[in-house]
């Protein structure tokens, strides 16, 4: 051993941590290909794709409700009750109502504006000097975003869907600003079918759905044939007790109706006018409308004279 | 004056040797950036989630820098013993107190300008256009709800034994102010007596801290708060900063200061 250099020595030594370090990486790499595969299935988080899901798994959901209340407080330019200030039941924002106009009158839409302009004057008068100077340093006036800055409601949207993709609403309200606001209807079609992959059979979505297809691109037999999968959608919802929104149930009818009408199918729009009737609140002008057209069509039918 | 201007250039000196400031401004930029990045709906002119970040994140920043800096001041002078030269220059404790205050509060201004610069060219990138008034208006009256905090930190640090102790407290108070401070009267009227009664008097004795955040107000674009109120918020700023100063002194000028 004395003939052996001490270099040599040395040497050997130090080759031999480089292979035990390069016999660890081996050990890691191998490990990691054997239990890759069964880590995955270890839960539905490490399979995902998206970064939201990897970080929160379900909790995810939580946030989801606290980010569309954010894109309704960006509508209303920050003024928004807090925790301290929300005395009465909140009824439907416009943020979210806006996309519900199904034109029963001017009357009603001034009504809802009312009772929202009502709603939003929590502040009330001041009740002490403190709580008074301190109103000029946040905002106090009650305005909805327009002239395009709806745009800013819409990154909230999109992390509420990537949070809680079964939230419906999200995916309609985003498609209705997208579309009828912001001049996007190729990115408001892309979000409601990203919207109808994570929710199949939802009616809400293939309502909005048809009413693109009807409002922007102008495909009246698109819209009808996205309208009637919607309706069947909705009956299977209801058949399964599943208790889904007669208000959309109404408003698939009553816009078919209005698209068979103008088709000329008037037995149909008529149908299809007594069905929204009986699901609304307010039938009376539904069925006027349904007899006005059941005249028309026994005008037409006395014309033509028996077959 | 001298004397106050030479304790608080060392504070200031302290503030650029220290890695506090660049780990912040650091993150700070990296998520704004980060989140700028993201596209939403292919609309390169969504800018107010931007705001709101970037507005957050500065506002997180500077309250760790305030209470971070402030809070080791005093207890760092005594253990290091560093405390004794100090005042045998001769300086008053007085002096110390207003110096160390006046060097964490220009600190905390020099941060948050740059803070605030970087703030207007990401929002301006985005929108294409510079209410610099507005910009000047927040960073004004941030760096002053600051001087409250630091003042109120300083005089922390001479009542809590240990700075970590005071760090905390002081960032747990000033955070549930800005938080529930507004709302307290509401909370307080909605209660029995008598604790109706103490949280009034809680309500009016906080400084109120969520005065000086006018986020929203830039985040929607809505015009600055009018110059007069922006004045006498000042004053009522610089009231609790004498009252806070005060109450560190006095305690400060017969406290034994070895460890």
């Amino acid at each position: 051993m004395a003939a052996v250099p001490t270099k040599d020595f040395d040497r050997v030594r130090t080759s031999t941590r480089y292979l035990v370090l390069v016999l660890l990486v081996v050990v890691c790499f191998s490990l990691a290909t054997t239990l890759q595969p069964r880590a995955l299935s270890w839960s539905e988080r490490a399979r995902s794709d998206n970064v939201l899901k990897v970080l929160l798994g379900n909790g995810r959901k939580l946030f989801a409700n606290q980010f569309f209340t954010e894109a309704d407080v960006y509508f209303h330019s920050g003024y928004y009750p807090s925790i301290f200030d929300r005395r009465v039941q909140a009824s439907q924002s416009p943020m979210v109502s806006g996309h519900a106009e199904h034109g029963h009158g001017e009357g009603e839409h001034s009504e809802a504006e009312e009772e929202h302009e009502k709603e939003m004057s929590f502040l009330g008068k001041p009740h002490d000097w403190i709580d008074a100077f301190g109103r000029h340093f946040f905002v106090t006036q009650h305005t909805h975003l327009h002239g395009g800055k709806e745009r800013e409601i819409l990154p909230w949207l999109k992390l509420s869907a990537e949070l809680d993709p079964q939230h419906v609403e999200t995916y309609t309200v985003a498609s209705y600003w997208l579309r009828s606001r912001l001049g996007k209807v190729k990115e408001a079609e892309e979000f409601l079918r990203d919207g109808l992959r994570n929710n199949p059979n939802s009616p809400e979505i293939l309502f909005e759905l048809g009413r693109l297809y009807k409002e922007n691109v102008h495909d009246t037999n698109h819209a009808c044939n996205v309208w009637e999968l919607a309706l069947r959608r909705w009956r299977e919802a209801e058949k399964a007790n599943k208790k889904p929104d007669s208000f959309v149930f109404e408003e698939i009818t009553v816009n078919l109706g209005r698209v068979e009408e103008a088709a000329g199918h008037l037995d149909r729009a008529v149908s299809y006018l007594e069905m929204a009737a009986k699901a609304s609140p307010h039938p009376e002008d539904l069925e006027r409308q349904a007899e006005a057209i059941k005249k028309e069509l026994a005008a037409r039918k006395a014309k033509t004279g028996p077959p | 004056m001298s004397t106050v201007f030479a304790l608080s250039s060392v504070v200031i000196k302290e503030l650029y040797r220290r890695k506090d400031f660049y780990v912040l401004f650091v993150l700070t930029a990296l998520i704004t950036l980060l989140m700028g990045s993201v596209n939403f709906f292919n609309d390169p002119k969504i800018a107010d989630y931007l705001k709101d970040i970037c507005l957050l994140l500065i506002w997180i920043s500077a309250l760790v820098i305030a209470i971070g800096t402030a809070a080791r001041q005093i207890p760092a002078e005594r253990e290091n013993r560093t405390i004794f030269p100090l005042l045998a220059k001769p300086v008053s404790r007085a002096q110390v107190i207003v110096g160390k205050f006046t060097g964490c509060w220009l600190a905390c201004g020099i941060a948050l300008l740059i803070f605030y610069v970087f703030f207007a060219l990401v929002a301006g990138s985005r929108e294409q256009h510079w209410p610099l008034l507005s910009y000047f208006q927040a960073f004004w009256l941030q760096w002053v709800m600051l001087a409250i905090v630091v003042a109120f930190v300083i005089f922390g640090s001479i009542v809590f034994a240990a700075p970590s102790s005071n760090a905390t407290i002081s960032l747990i108070l000033v955070v549930g102010i800005l938080l529930v401070g507004r709302h307290l009267n509401v909370v307080a009227l909605r209660q029995t007596e008598p604790v109706r009664s103490m949280l009034y008097l809680i309500y009016y004795i906080i400084p109120h801290l969520e005065w000086f955040d006018v986020r929203d107000l830039i985040i929607y674009d809505h015009n600055p708060v009018p110059w007069v109120d922006c004045g006498l918020a000042t004053l009522y700023a610089a009231a609790y900063v004498a009252f806070f100063l005060f109450s560190a002194w006095l305690p400060f000028r017969r406290k034994t200061l070895t460890v």
